[in-house]
């Protein structure tokens, strides 16, 4: 036996290359004199020699790596001591003598290493069965119990003894026993292995804890060996396995304590046996799981197995009954809980990512099976029942990443919200983490062109953007929010909007009066932002259940009609309106009044005109603003054709009133030639030819006007834009052959315009000029069409 | 040869979510030398978008665009061409030709660019050539129902302008040649 020595502290690199130096000289040195021996036939120098040369190893300094070298260096030297003992066979030397002799030698570690080398000679000469010589050696082995010489000498034995198992139809089956014995051997020298693997790490001061442990890493091959060594044997079948194996397997790993050992061999039994032992034995290797230390990363133990068996199913789709039978979901869903359970001091982000990875299997094996989904959800929603908004980040990134699996997965937001524990999950998430989860999902809808088309569905999506959508308890100060963000955001929900779509009407004015509930809730700094999507879809439906051509009032109370819409639009506008944002509503007001004007629905048409001009008077009071409003008022009020001579007048008569009274004369008298189209229109509306010349002429006075006010003001009348402009105009009318608008009224504007342009008075201007020349060349153009166009410009003369 | 994009109305995102994604995976960027846009984009990110696929992009001002900056017209040359760009709001009876060409007279340009109508329209009249690329998203309109997506690509080699027309139509993009010859010596 060795004395006990304190040798854990292995020094510094510098002093391992000495040692391990030395040592090889002297393995060299007693070597040769070996093989001298080995050519002699002496058996008695080569044991004595070889014993000495195996007495380095009996060496305490070195750290595993450098034992390790010395080791392979002995390692090819005992292969030629084995080969001279194999030549000793075949002289007629008994192997039971050879082996008896060995016995001799000094110190027990020689002893066993020539032990085993003759050994493997013996079995293999069948001289005494496998069995018992490997029982006699594994035993024997126990003599040496100092950590590192103990693993390589078992180590060695068990390299030597790799061919010669009595495995299923080996040489050694039969006399020399039964695949039982070989995994009896097996199985004792790994238990060996693993007690003294586990003792290194109580050994020396506690400060080289790490060190220590680094050490042990490096050997744990050593140990991790004799289970590939099971794996490999043909009579290791399943109920082998079931029966025998496995179960001693996890006793040893379970009692020995030990973090390090527990999480490679967990690891190793994983990697090494095939997927359908494991499958048919998940029982049994889950039920070890809670029963390890506390302080073994169990989840990514737990992670390997399962993503073994989900490439398992990839691979061979077939096997996917078995997972149904076996209830393979069922049992690793109830160990993961028993794993959280067994260690109450586990940190949250460990119990979230064993769900993580427990849905990343089920999401791989079972894809179509939501219900299981939305289970392991379930299980984690307990999981933070109480806990309220999670604070840990690691935590909160494990949430996310089980949140978005399923939809990385089915890419459909749709599949997603069958999920009843999806939102609860969300519910748990800090404020912005939540938005940024909504984020995701608006994101995920629109790059899958998701379309979203039943309201109850709407709703639950709705439901989950919350955060997004309303102001809740957890949000920052509203100095503290980034506009642009905040934009983008809003922006983000609009864009949603469009992709909620249902063919059917009725659906539809549900999805829109759905969304409207969720979206009234969001306060006046959202609504500018969602509303508008919502009103534009709406007048869409106008336009789809015009084509429908459903009578006005609905066939029932609750069956949708034009008006439903058009008293929902009208809500949505006024809404909007109030935020404030007038410049958007009046646009919106316009927009209605078109539709509604459309469907021929006079009196909702004028309202909606009503509030545009309201909203107009009273709070646009921006010039430039101004100038655009009016022009979309005039506009839309030209298209419009449902209104009665009153009405018509009405609204014409406010729009010419507005156009006077627009600040900037050039804007005014714009606007007044603009309104000139409102009392021509084709086509079973207004045709008022006099009207249109009192614009027209109204138009010339600003502009003279406008010209006044500039020669006394700066010197010059300005350009002739605005006369140049309204000549146009003049032949506009002239072409629709208004009989207000002669040729000889244009020949005289026409002669104005040029005489005024030469004079000094006016200011010289390239654009009016070019504008000029370009009126000029189409009337010149228009006079020699070959149709009655040319008849009418018969009589203006152009130089 | 010099590739001109014109394209507007989209209404991002008050009335459409995006581009067609069919449109998007033609517009590469580097391929394209300029691009004109009437206007009603709306917002910023459409702006990127645009400047992403070609550095040199005109906007005139929509009703609806949250850039309030963009100018009401705009007037460029391009190789022999002089082209105008206006959203067409302000020319009142919209989409009505005559009163169109009127604006091209003032800007006193070949090819005037427009939008507001969503509908596309290319028409040829004793002063130039008038271009309505429609809305490229296919947004709603209260002047034109059923719209299908469009956009238009012009190729100016010379004194001729060919006129891509690219529609989305039932889910296919259908493409239409529009041919416009400049007259020689003409200012």
């Amino acid at each position: 036996m060795q004395a006990a020595e304190h040798d854990a502290v292995f020094t510094s690199a510098e002093e391992q290359e000495k040692w391990l130096a030395d040592a090889m000289a002297l393995v060299q040195h007693h070597a040769f004199y070996m093989h001298r021996a080995l050519d002699a036939n002496n058996i008695r120098d080569v044991l004595k020699f070889s014993a000495q040369m195996l007495s380095e190893l009996r060496t305490s300094k070195l750290s595993p790596q450098k034992y390790y070298e010395l080791y392979m260096r002995t390692f090819d030297e005992l292969r030629q001591l084995e080969v001279f003992f194999r030549e000793e066979g075949k002289r007629g030397r008994l192997n039971a003598d050879i082996y008896e002799l060995v016995q001799h030698a000094g110190n027990i570690l020689p002893r066993l290493y020539l032990l085993c080398t003759v050994g493997s000679v013996y079995i293999k000469s069948k001289e005494a069965p496998a069995k018992d010589v490997l029982k006699d050696l594994v035993e024997m082995s126990r003599g040496v119990q100092h950590p590192i010489r103990g693993l390589f000498l078992r180590s060695y034995l068990s390299q030597i003894s790799r061919d010669k198992l009595p495995d299923i139809g080996s040489p050694y089956e039969g006399e020399g026993g039964s695949v039982m014995d070989a995994v009896e051997f097996v199985l004792q020298n790994f238990t060996e292995m693993n007690k003294l693997w586990v003792r290194m790490q109580h050994q020396g001061l506690v400060r080289d804890k790490e060190k220590r442990e680094k050490e042990r890493s490096e050997l744990r091959d050593l140990v991790g060996k004799n289970l590939h060594v099971l794996s490999q044997l043909e009579g290791v079948d399943l109920e082998m396995y079931r029966e025998v194996v496995l179960p001693r397997v996890l006793e040893q790993v379970v009692n020995c304590k030990d973090e390090l050992a527990q999480y490679y061999l967990m690891d190793c039994i994983i990697q090494v046996f095939p997927d359908d032992f494991h499958l048919q034995t998940l029982e049994t290797l889950l039920g070890a799981c809670p029963q390890l230390q506390p302080t073994v990363d169990i989840k990514t133990v737990m992670s390997q197995l399962m993503e073994r068996l989900s490439k398992y199913v990839a691979a061979s789709p077939d096997v996917l009954q078995e997972f149904l039978q076996v209830e393979a979901f069922s049992k690793f869903s109830h160990s993961v809980v028993e794993v959280i359970d067994a260690q109450p001091d586990m940190p949250l982000v460990g119990a979230v990512s064993l769900h993580v990875s427990l849905l990343t299997f089920v999401l791989r094996v079972h894809a179509d099976r939501l219900d299981y989904i939305d289970q392991v959800l379930g299980a984690c929603v307990k999981k933070l029942e109480g806990k309220g908004k999670v604070k840990d980040s690691k935590a909160t990134k494990q949430l996310v990443a089980l949140l978005s699996a399923p939809l990385e997965k089915y890419k459909d937001v749709v599949v997603v919200l069958k999920l009843s524990n999806y939102a609860r999950v969300m519910e748990h998430l800090d404020y912005e983490t939540n938005k940024v989860m909504t984020v995701v999902l608006i994101q995920s809808i629109l790059s899958n062109s998701t379309m979203i088309s039943a309201p109850d569905k709407v709703d639950a999506l709705f439901e989950l953007l919350k955060e997004l959508i309303q102001d809740s308890e957890g949000q920052p100060l509203l100095d503290m929010v980034d506009e642009e963000d905040f934009q983008e955001e809003q922006n983000l929900v609009a864009r949603l909007v469009h992709m909620l779509v249902n063919d059917d009407p009725e659906q539809m004015f549900l999805i829109l009066t759905t969304a409207r509930k969720h979206f009234v809730q969001g306060g006046p700094r959202r609504l500018q932002y969602t509303l508008p999507p919502l009103i534009f879809t709406a007048l869409k439906l106008v336009h789809s259940l015009q084509a429908q051509d459903l009578p006005e009032e609905g066939e029932g109370s609750g069956s949708v009609s034009l008006k439903k819409v058009f008293q929902f639009l009208h809500q949505m506008v006024e809404a909007l309106a109030m935020v404030p944002a007038a410049e958007l509503s009046l646009r919106l007001y316009l927009q209605c009044a078109e539709a509604a004007g459309d469907c021929g629905l006079e009196p909702v048409a004028y309202e909606f005109f009503t509030q545009a001009f309201v909203l107009y008077e009273e709070e646009v009071s921006d010039s430039k603003a101004q100038v655009t409003a009016l022009q979309l008022i005039i506009g839309t009020l030209q298209r419009t054709r449902v209104f009665g001579v009153e009405n018509r007048d009405t609204l014409t008569h406010k729009a010419t009133g507005y156009s006077a009274k627009l600040l900037k004369k050039p804007d005014q008298c714009r606007a007044v030639y603009i309104c000139s189209h409102l009392f021509w229109v084709e086509d079973g509306g207004t045709i008022d030819g006099e009207r249109v010349l009192l614009c027209l002429k109204r138009a010339l006075r600003i502009a003279h006007a406008a010209q006044q006010m500039s020669s006394a003001t700066r010197g010059t009348s300005g350009p002739m834009t605005l006369f140049v402009e309204i000549l146009n105009k003049y032949l506009y009318h002239f072409e629709k052959g208004n009989p207000q608008v002669t040729s000889s009224v244009i020949q005289g504007l026409l002669e104005l315009i040029v005489t005024d342009m030469q004079s000094e008075a006016t200011t010289h201007d390239l654009e009016v000029d070019a504008f000029l020349a370009s009126t000029v060349r189409y009337i010149q153009f228009q006079k020699q069409k070959g149709d009655s166009i040319a008849e009418q410009y018969a009589s203006i003369e152009v130089q | 040869m010099v590739l001109v994009l014109a394209l507007g109305d989209l209404h991002i995102p008050h009335r459409a979510a995006d581009l067609p994604a069919k449109f998007k995976s033609m517009l590469v960027p580097g391929k394209i030398q300029h691009i004109l846009s009437p206007g009603n984009l709306c917002i910023k990110e459409v702006h990127d978008y645009l400047k992403s696929l070609c550095g040199d992009v005109h906007i005139t001002r929509g009703e609806y665009d949250d850039d309030s900056r963009y100018p009401e017209t705009k007037q460029l040359t391009i190789g022999a061409f002089k082209l105008g760009i206006c959203h067409g709001h302000q020319v009142i009876p919209w989409g009505d030709l005559e009163s169109l060409a009127m604006l091209q007279r003032q800007l006193d340009v070949d090819i005037l660019i427009t939008g507001h109508t969503h509908q596309f329209k290319a028409y040829k009249h004793e002063g130039g050539v008038i271009i309505n690329p429609g809305s490229a998203t296919g947004a709603y309109s209260s002047i034109t129902y059923d719209i299908n997506p469009s956009f238009v690509l012009m190729d100016i080699d010379g004194l001729r302008v060919v006129v891509y027309v690219y529609e989305l139509i039932d889910g296919e993009v259908k493409v239409d040649k529009i041919d416009f010859k400049k007259a020689q010596g003409s200012s």
